[in-house]
């Protein structure tokens, strides 16, 4: 049949629905929309953990390998906490005890688990871009669980979560990331993420340990913690790691919590109240004082719930997003 | 390369012959190469009755191309480049002669080992190749190695290249000994303390890729102390692989002081940025790293006023499987030898920013002064070593094609103006590609 000289009139395509993709890498260069979706994902799933029977059988007869390269119990945990919540398969492999202690490199390793007919990683590693290093090269689904400096994208987004609980909507709040950023995945996820959503971020520590152009970064910078808290509406207390000091980057723990602890004392002194998130796990008395970590306005716990929500929302998407599995994974209203 | 010069007497007729060390530039002429030696040069010359004729209509016909920095990892890294591969890459890429670097396994750190790498070349009978001996035993930054007994074998510089000598004395006391042998001490310049493990630039790059930068200023430190040192001393330094324009204004400091200070630039750091690290790309992993598109043009304006002497390629193969793993630890560097020529007309003659004579000046006649070697010259009597090559000629990279073992180039798959299609060492063909056609 000969092409007709001019094509027929055809109506607009309506906009696609948002989907994540194959992998979740980092949350740079996700739209507002695909943020939306898991978060939105994410709401309905914490009731599956609220049930006595803690499972939907969404991701029933999928495989997942958690791949840790890296110690990380929480976040170890939380993934699978997720996966047996949705009814997957699950194996958890930590670097101590694979082939990669061995010289195994990490596409081999991944070639190998894929061969095993696998259907998503959760992958920790400690170098920048592993992850997707990985997806570039196995079929299977990848998700980054926090790839050396880069991103750690479900902690990012279980920020968000916990953050749109208080406030609602993003747009316009104020959110300064206090701590070591330079080193930190959870800030450049909660930098992306927060800005995706249409807030405004801050980034406050010590200039050693922010990265030296973080301006292109489009955030507000805070030299002294007095200035974030005065300006902020939430404050994210990143972890520091003790090694920094050995490493050079700050004089002593105790100066620092002198200069950048999020204390009661300062917090009182703000003319808001302040929501305050940390990705855990703390160091008390360093970066954040007992008091203000256990006070009223820490959501450091609902932190950790939303982590497994938003951990559940993230498989299942990835999964396919199949309609009726969603319908499963919301079960009985 | 065998030092036997070709028998018979070869005639590349016809070509622009473009000789810089000589102000030559003529658009349809001869160069005529008998025993060895440039026997002619210039306007068009009678056939001799038993000459090999080659028709260089159409082409450039240049002094030979030295490169004074390459890597061909023999002994101890045969998998991944031997001097016979690296010398036929070498010809491929037009270059008649290079300059091994020293950081093998073992180091070339004594008489023996030169001898070794300057036998291997005459079996090789590619491109020439010159030794280059460490500056440290054992590149260990701590004894001065043998330069009398390295040069009186054949080593042509000193350099730890691949390790900066991070002592200052003892970089002093090089620059200082090496006077008697007259030969440049070639350094890497790099603040250990500063760049601190950095995997790429440091900047807005390097920070949302979460890797860790090697800030400008960790080449710039060593740059300055080894320009200072040479004034100190009178000694020679000569600064490889630049790669910012902070280090730019330093070399134009020294030199306006009469400061025996020379440097080199790669191709890579005159086309490429920080940005083809993008995606976590171990191909354009380097180091020093690609910078910022201002240290490009920095560069490229100072290869254009001499205040950098010198195009090298640092050439450095590396086995796919080493770089086909994580950004931090896949290893630096890449493969330059047969793009070279490619990428400076593509990203400098072609765009107006050198002229031919100039890219011939940096790629040949420079290399030969500043290293002191035979060649970068088409005067009677000079050795016979001639690059012809094809301004127009434009090709696609495709690393399965390379003479070298190495494959890792940030340029495959793109395409490049220029590229030598005979290269001539003693008199002798040594690469013939005038029948690809373009």
């Amino acid at each position: 049949m000969s092409a007709p000289a001019t094509a027929p009139p055809t109506a607009p395509a309506p906009p696609a629905a948002p989907s994540l993709g194959k992998d979740l890498l980092g949350l740079e260069g996700l739209t507002r929309a695909q943020i939306e979706l898991v978060l939105d994902t994410a709401a309905p799933l914490r009731a599956v953990s609220e049930r006595a029977i803690k499972k939907v059988p969404t991701l029933r007869g999928q495989t997942v390998v958690n791949l840790f390269f890296e110690a990380s119990t929480r976040t170890r945990v939380s993934f699978e906490f997720a996966e047996k919540r949705l009814s997957a398969d699950t194996v958890s492999i930590a670097s101590a005890g694979s082939s990669v202690s061995k010289g195994e490199t990490l596409v081999d390793t991944a070639r190998n688990l894929e061969a095993m007919k696998i259907d998503t990683v959760v992958i920790r590693h400690g170098s920048s871009g592993a992850a997707r290093f990985l997806a570039e090269r196995i079929d299977s689904t990848v998700i980054n669980a926090g790839d050396g400096t880069h991103e750690h994208p479900t902690q990012g987004l279980l920020d968000l979560l916990t953050l749109r609980d208080r406030f609602g909507a993003l747009d316009g709040r104020r959110v300064c990331i206090v701590g070591d950023v330079l080193h930190s995945r959870v800030a450049r996820s909660n930098v992306f993420g927060l800005q995706a959503l249409g807030a405004e971020v801050a980034v406050c520590g010590p200039r050693s340990l922010l990265p030296n152009a973080v301006d292109a970064l489009g955030v507000k910078v805070f030299d002294r913690v007095e200035a974030a808290i005065e300006w902020a509406e939430a404050l994210n207390v990143l972890r520091l790691q003790l090694e920094r000091m050995q490493a050079g980057y700050i004089p002593s723990v105790r100066e620092y919590n002198r200069v950048f602890g999020v204390t009661r004392e300062r917090l009182e002194r703000a003319p808001r109240d302040l929501l305050i998130l940390h990705p855990g796990p703390m160091n008390r008395g360093v970066e954040i004082d007992s008091d203000v970590a256990d006070g009223p306005h820490s959501v450091i716990l609902d932190q950790v719930t939303n982590g497994v929500a938003v951990r559940m929302a993230v498989l299942y998407l990835l999964a396919g997003g199949r309609p009726d599995l969603a319908e499963a994974a919301r079960g009985p209203a | 390369m065998s030092d036997a010069p070709e028998a018979r007497p070869l005639l590349l007729a016809g070509g622009r012959v473009l000789d810089p060390s000589q102000g030559l530039d003529v658009a349809a002429g001869d160069v005529l190469l008998v025993g060895g030696r440039v026997e002619h040069a210039g306007e068009r010359v009678g056939r001799p009755d038993d000459a090999t004729v080659v028709d260089c209509a159409g082409l450039v016909v240049s002094p030979g191309f030295i490169d004074v920095h390459c890597h061909l990892r023999e002994p101890g890294r045969e998998d991944v480049e031997t001097i016979a591969t690296g010398a036929r890459a070498a010809a491929a890429g037009g270059f008649t002669a290079v300059c091994a670097m020293p950081n093998t396994d073992p180091v070339t750190d004594n008489q023996a080992a030169v001898g070794f790498i300057v036998r291997q070349a005459q079996r090789a009978a590619a491109s020439r190749v010159y030794p280059v001996g460490a500056i440290t035993l054992g590149q260990r930054g701590e004894t001065l190695a043998e330069f009398g007994e390295m040069v009186g074998a054949g080593a042509v510089a000193v350099s730890d290249d691949g390790k900066p000598v991070v002592s200052a004395h003892i970089m002093r006391t090089a620059l200082e000994y090496a006077r008697t042998f007259g030969i440049p001490v070639a350094n890497h310049c790099e603040e250990p303390t500063l760049a601190h493990g950095g995997a790429m630039n440091e900047g807005a790059v390097s920070m949302r890729l979460g890797l860790k930068g090697i800030p400008s200023e960790a080449e710039e430190i060593m740059a300055i102390r080894d320009i200072l040192l040479a004034r100190r001393t009178g000694g020679h330094v000569h600064l490889c692989h630049m790669s910012t324009a902070g280090s730019v204004d330093l070399i134009r400091w020294g030199k306006a002081r009469g400061i025996r200070v020379t440097a080199e630039v790669c191709p890579h750091h005159l086309s490429l940025t920080e940005d083809a690290v993008e995606g976590y790309q171990t191909n354009a992993k380097m180091n020093p790293p690609l910078r910022t598109a201002a240290d490009v043009e920095a560069l490229q304006a100072a290869v254009r006023d001499g205040t950098i002497d010198v195009v090298a390629t640092d050439h450095a193969p590396h086995h796919y499987d080493e770089k086909e793993r994580e950004f931090a630890d896949a290893p630096n560097g890449i493969v330059g030898l047969e793009t070279a020529l490619g990428v400076i007309v593509t990203w400098l003659v072609a765009p107006g920013v050198l002229s031919y004579a100039q890219l011939v000046d940096r790629m040949a006649c420079a290399p030969a002064r500043v290293f002191g070697l035979p060649g970068g010259t088409l005067r009677r009597g000079a050795p016979a070593d001639v690059t012809v090559f094809d301004p127009e000629r434009r090709w696609t990279v495709d690393p399965a094609t390379f003479r070298s073992k190495g494959r890792n180039t940030p340029y495959a798959g793109r395409t490049l103006q220029g590229r030598a299609v005979a290269t001539v060492v003693a008199g002798g063909i040594v690469y013939d590609d005038r029948s690809t056609p373009a």
